[in-house]
């Protein structure tokens, strides 16, 4: 099959090479590790909430007046999500550098 | 309706318009039409996003809820909430990366072959479809209610503004009306939530304390279990929630109409902050509707709730806020329903007549006229099939749009991206199973069938959960993986490509 081709979209770059060089691998690698590491994390202490709802009355205790450990929980996803996603920003930005610097070489060699 | 009200809608009718008028003097090539040329900043897409989030279910679904369930109303919020995280994390990057304006461009970017390509459009373009109609008559009934119009003139009205919005302004119009909306709705959202704190004493506390004697629900309507009382049906509601949101077409587009990375990644950040706000407003909205409405006036309206919102308007600001209001609530189903169109329309046009019929030859002509003829077409089947849906359960519709977003679409995502083995006959069976299961799951459930009669057929329902994504998701997964094993073995020269390019963003 002929793969798609339309101006300015699809370059060919050697990208099994590019895929065997260490700096690459070394991105890719630590950018999963980040990437898996966190959302297992996020997702476990999500899917947390309806499992102890349902199976437990202990976020039913109160902890500040009448407001009760489920309304803290809950909170504490949003502070969650709001930390995890400016986390991901700035660690994203930083894998940027380094993407561009395989990127440059790579681009370089094909004008070469 | 009063003089404010007929203001309020005359003039939200008159801004769209206006910026539809504008946008359509720069819309005339398909990737202005499909992405607004890739020319959003960081803060216009992120209210934007925020917009898509924002929609009426979000806006009067959860504030009804919140009001007659108290904390399972809640779920919802921070269901929405954490899907963020999904598509941040794990969807986002590598679907800018890949694609160009549809998810199936991405898939298609590892296994450039028709049927793995039709099979990702026919998947966006059900669950478009489902999204729609549950939006359509959801605003049909909402407008019926708030205008006291005729259901079927009120969805041809959202029907005709939408096709509007869409046909001539393409993305940019879409956009920019999200914006609008978005902006209202938050206004609407701050003036009601500090009126209600007012009414508390700006005592958050006192609230809380007050809440277990306001309702009939006594002290269960702060802990929850007053709604959802099967754990595992709740479980998977909340697996469909957080991984549907990430394979939702509308919301998936909205990653290509920025211009790089940098800005998509930032567009979020204040998208993140807007919604989470809004979120944590609905508890104001949903106490409040249930404090000073009374549940009983609440059920009378509608009776899913979804008029808590405006009738607390009416009790705390009188006319005044409740025009106001509705008109934003009006203003949110069009913006939603817009990008529901484009997304639809993109799958039409883009990958099923530009890339399978024409094989990708197509003029820039040729693809806008396919796009507006898709757009045309998507509307039309829509409106139609909204007004013969008028009595169906709009949840339901929801629910089912919802699930085969996270049991067709997010199982094949993750595939594509990060397993090297995964192969053609993989993709296909992972988005077919995915697509099947969801769909068969909820023909069979309680959504559909109830013994006494209250729901479309009479009997047992042969599946017991409301919300089968507990099943289907890992049934997308398990359908992908048994392909890929039976199957011819993966190009790993492909997957070599597609690996680059969606880890660096080389293009």
């Amino acid at each position: 099959m002929e793969p798609i081709k339309e101006s300015g979209y699809t370059r060919e770059y050697p990208y099994e090479e590019i895929s065997e060089q260490n700096n690459f691998k070394s991105l890719k690698k630590r950018k999963n590790k980040f990437i898996v590491g966190i959302s297992i994390f996020f997702l476990t202490a999500y899917l947390a909430l309806p499992i102890l709802t349902s199976y437990t009355t202990i976020l039913n205790t109160p902890v500040i007046g009448d407001i009760s450990l489920v309304w803290i929980y809950s909170f504490l996803l949003f502070i969650m999500t709001w930390t995890l996603c400016m986390i991901y920003v700035k660690k994203a930005n930083g894998f940027d550098k380094e993407a561009e610097k395989i990127k440059e070489d790579a681009v370089g060699e094909v004008t070469r | 309706m009063s003089g404010v009200g007929i203001f309020f809608f005359v003039a939200i009718v008159g801004l769209t318009l206006y910026v539809t008028y504008l946008a359509s003097k720069r819309t005339n090539s398909a990737s202005e039409f499909y992405t607004a040329g890739g020319g959003l900043t960081g803060w216009q897409n992120g209210i934007a996003i925020a917009g898509d989030y924002l929609s009426a279910a979000s806006f009067l679904g959860i504030a009804g809820a919140i009001a007659l369930f108290g904390f399972d109303g809640f779920f919802f919020s921070i269901g929405y909430l954490v899907a963020y995280l999904v598509v941040l994390y794990i969807v986002a990057e590598p679907l800018r990366n890949l694609g160009r304006y549809t998810l199936a461009d991405m898939i298609a970017a590892r296994f450039n072959q028709k049927k793995v390509r039709g099979a990702a459009a026919v998947s966006t373009i059900t669950i478009v479809l489902f999204y729609m109609i549950a939006q359509l008559v959801g605003a049909g009934a909402l407008i019926q209610l708030l205008l006291g119009i005729d259901y079927w003139i009120a969805v041809l009205i959202v029907g005709t503004m939408m096709t509007i919005y869409v046909l001539f302004g393409g993305m940019a119009a879409t956009s920019w009306v999200q914006i609008i909306k978005a902006v209202l709705l938050m206004v609407g959202t701050v003036v009601i939530s500090f009126l209600v704190l007012w009414k508390f004493n700006f005592n958050i506390l006192g609230m809380f304390s007050e809440m277990k004697t306001a309702t009939a629900h006594g002290e269960a309507y702060l802990h929850p279990g007053v709604r959802y009382t099967n754990g595992i049906d709740t479980i998977s509601m909340m697996i469909a929630l957080v991984l549907g949101t990430a394979g939702l077409p509308h919301i998936l587009m909205r990653f290509f109409t920025v211009k790089d990375a940098k800005t998509a990644r930032s567009s979020v950040v204040y998208a993140t902050w807007i919604v989470g706000i809004f979120y944590i407003l609905t508890i104001f909205l949903g106490f409040g509707a249930a404090a000073f409405v009374g549940s009983e006036q609440i059920v009378a309206a509608n009776a899913a709730g979804n008029m808590a919102a405006p009738l607390l308007a009416e009790a705390l600001g009188g006319d005044l806020l409740l025009s106001f209001v509705s008109a934003v609530a009006f203003a949110t189903i069009l913006a939603v329903v817009a990008g529901l169109v484009l997304s639809g329309a993109s799958a039409f046009a883009h990958d099923l007549y530009g890339q399978i019929i024409k094989k990708g030859k197509v003029t820039e002509k040729e693809q806008m006229i396919a796009a507006r003829s898709a757009s045309i077409a998507v509307s039309v089947i829509s409106i139609i099939l909204a007004l013969g849906a008028q009595n169906m359960n709009v949840a339901f519709l929801v629910s089912l749009a919802f699930c085969i977003a996270a049991s067709a679409n997010l199982p094949v995502i993750i595939y594509t991206i990060y397993w090297k083995r995964f192969s053609t006959t993989g993709a296909l069976a992972a988005i077919v199973t995915g697509l099947v299961t969801a769909l068969i799951l909820v023909i069979l459930s309680p959504n559909l069938w109830a013994a006494d009669g209250s729901m479309l057929f009479t009997g047992e329902p042969l599946f017991p959960l409301t919300n089968p994504a507990l099943v289907s998701v890992p049934a997308g997964f398990l359908g992908g993986w048994i392909g890929t094993l039976v199957g011819q073995r993966a190009d790993l020269k492909k997957y070599a490509e597609v690996d680059v390019k969606a880890t660096i963003g080389l293009k």
